[in-house]
């Protein structure tokens, strides 16, 4: 719309430029508010580019590059190195990786599953309103229920003290079974209380987008259950579900705060061992390690994206 | 789904019933579904009530552990200032992202799939390596800068009493919150032609952003506002790697010696979560209803 107002404002004040001069006014007048126009919403974007720039991007080149700088233990001189990123992939922190790795695929093949099957459930059950509006209202809100209070809940419910600990072992007898809250079993069990609700959140959508005359196409030309889903209903569907798969990964990958509180550092992640590395005020060099490993973190979740971005276009292609 | 087996019937053959496996049926697995995974939600939240309040000397029931939290020690102080940041960071990536969100709709489209993904990519990026690469900046200010105004701004950031950094990290962790609520409170407004009706009449561009563009988003900026405010509440990654006291931090700080205090504080603040959580869904619903009448 703005642009038709400029041409139009130029088009029609050209001709009279050469008669009144008093008649031109208005068209320079015009010509600048119109380039006042067009330059001023790039001026209103600056300063989110700019805060991107800064608080965003900045942190992560500047760790990408001082994961390269590596501090002499004698002289405290700073030279370049690649000593921090070879020390990361070997030992405590090469196990510290795969346990991130396995942690964040197996809560998030479970989450998925789950919260798939979960939204389903919701979403066929007739007349179920009510429950759908509760579910949905009840993924919000847990969904968003992470980290430091998830964790202690955790702890009095099957921690060592914990209630059901308690009741399991002193009243019935039976114990837990081996099961450990402090472990990586533990972890995935606390992990999923806010990623299946974060699954039914981005998934009931794409559900819901589903049409039920596509199923009924389906069931006339003589369909089974299965060769609907195998045709229709799972292809279309196949983008979102990876899609939600992929940030349910990213969230355990990166949670830090949960492990914290539960572990301590006794199972071997990724953030914990960062956190070891930056609070250690002993050995030099250490916040270099810390670096590198908060670099590799980076690198691991941009391979994931970008595995996510083919599957995105390969499912897309074949949708068309 | 009976009209279906009407028309097919027309060409005289007796026609399959089309019914689906497990559309029909009981539905037994439905029901299982929903029982374990209520279980699973609702048990360790009355697990941790019930650890908060037993009386385990006398038997019974009592609230001594929530009547201690506001005199604990280091409660006020941690509190008040994460509820701080948390008004701070509201305010600034209001006023960051509601002029983008609104330029981006009325005048620059083209933008909209850079700012999708930039906004989007705190999401996926892990808070952990953000923050290690924001305290390696910070570490400049003695490193390189030292004695010059830009180190001064730099050790004025990390003022333990009320940190700006915190607020300033905070915004990019809200980005993809504020910008999702943003943008569909935009696109569910037709806000183009709305601008462009009270442009045609007249109103300047200052006047249509006060009289227009914020009464639409008022919802909207409410979602984004409580959203934001829940994450800052919780946020313990940033402030513990920055080793400032925040009242997550705070928690975790004294879980060591008062175990049944920190359960209680959680149980609190989850408390406080979710009602705010709860009035953007209540807001959300009457917009529905508003828009469905």
């Amino acid at each position: 719309m703005e642009r038709g107002d400029v041409r139009l404002s130029t088009g029609t004040a050209a001709p009279v430029r050469d008669g009144d001069p008093s008649v031109a006014v208005p068209e320079r007048a015009s010509r600048r508010s119109g380039r006042w126009a067009r330059l001023l919403p790039v001026l209103g974007m600056l300063p989110f580019f700019l805060y991107v720039a800064v608080f965003l991007v900045l942190p992560i080149v500047v760790l990408s590059v001082e994961a390269f700088r590596a501090t002499d233990p004698d002289t405290f001189e700073e030279t370049w190195s690649t000593g921090s990123i070879a020390a990361i992939t070997e030992g405590a922190y090469r196990r510290a990786y795969l346990g991130s790795l396995r942690l964040s695929v197996i809560c998030a093949v479970l989450g998925a599953v789950i919260g798939l099957a979960l939204a389903v459930a919701v979403l066929r059950t007739r007349r179920g309103r009510l429950l759908r509006r509760l579910v949905l209202t009840a993924s919000g809100v847990l969904a968003n229920f992470g980290g430091i209070p998830l964790a202690f809940a955790f702890i009095a419910t099957i921690g060592t003290q914990g209630v059901i600990t308690a009741l399991l072992t002193d009243t019935l007898g039976l114990g837990l079974g081996g099961f450990s809250l402090y472990s990586m079993a533990g972890l995935t069990v606390v992990y999923l209380y806010f990623l299946i609700p974060l699954m039914v959140l981005t998934i009931t959508p794409a559900l819901e987008a589903l049409r039920p005359q596509w199923r009924e196409a389906a069931d006339n030309l003589g369909a089974s259950g299965w060769q609907y889903w195998r045709y229709v209903g799972g292809p279309v569907l196949a983008p979102p579900v990876i899609g939600a798969t992929m940030l349910l990964f990213a969230s355990s990958f990166a949670a830090y705060a949960t492990a914290k509180a539960l572990v301590g550092s006794s199972v071997p992640l990724v953030t914990l061992q960062i956190a070891d590395a930056l609070s250690s005020n002993v050995t030099v060099g250490s916040e270099n390690l810390g670096k590198a490993l908060a670099l590799g973190m980076v690198l691991l979740i941009g391979l994931v994206m970008i595995f996510y971005a083919w599957v995105q276009r390969r499912t897309q292609r074949w949708l068309a | 789904m009976t009209s279906l087996t009407g028309v097919a019937g027309a060409g005289g053959v007796a026609p399959e019933t089309p019914v689906r496996p497990g559309r029909r049926g009981p539905g037994a697995w439905r029901f299982a579904v929903l029982a374990v995974l209520g279980l699973y939600f609702i048990v360790p939240i009355g697990a941790s009530v019930w650890f908060t309040v037993r009386d385990r000397r006398n038997g019974g029931v009592t609230f001594g552990t929530y009547a201690q939290i506001p005199g604990a020690e280091g409660f006020a102080d941690a509190f008040t200032r994460s509820l701080l940041l948390a008004v701070l960071t509201v305010v600034l990536s209001l006023l960051l992202m509601v002029p983008t969100v609104v330029l981006v709709e009325l005048r620059l489209p083209r933008l909209r799939t850079a700012v999708e993904l930039l906004t989007l990519m705190p999401l996926v990026l892990p808070p952990i390596a953000l923050v290690v690469g924001v305290r390696s900046v910070l570490a400049w200010a003695p490193d390189y800068f030292l004695n010059t105004p830009l180190a001064d701004a730099f050790f004025a950031l990390q003022e333990p009493a009320l940190p700006w950094i915190l607020v300033l990290v905070y915004v990019v962790l809200a980005l993809p919150f504020v910008y999702r609520a943003l943008d569909a409170g935009v696109r569910g407004s037709d806000l183009k032609t709305l601008t462009e009706a009270a442009r045609n009449l007249g109103a300047s561009w200052p006047r249509v952003l006060v009289s227009v563009v914020l009464p639409v988003l008022r919802t909207s900026v409410l979602n984004a506002a409580f959203l934001t405010l829940a994450l800052v509440l919780g946020e313990f990654t940033v402030a513990a790697i920055l080793g400032f006291e925040t009242f997550p931090t705070w928690i975790v700080r004294i879980s060591g010696s008062a175990p049944k205090l920190s359960v209680a504080v959680s149980v609190l603040s989850l408390l406080i979560t979710w009602a705010l959580l709860l009035l953007i869904s209540a807001l959300d619903r009457r917009r529905g209803a508003k828009e469905n009448s």
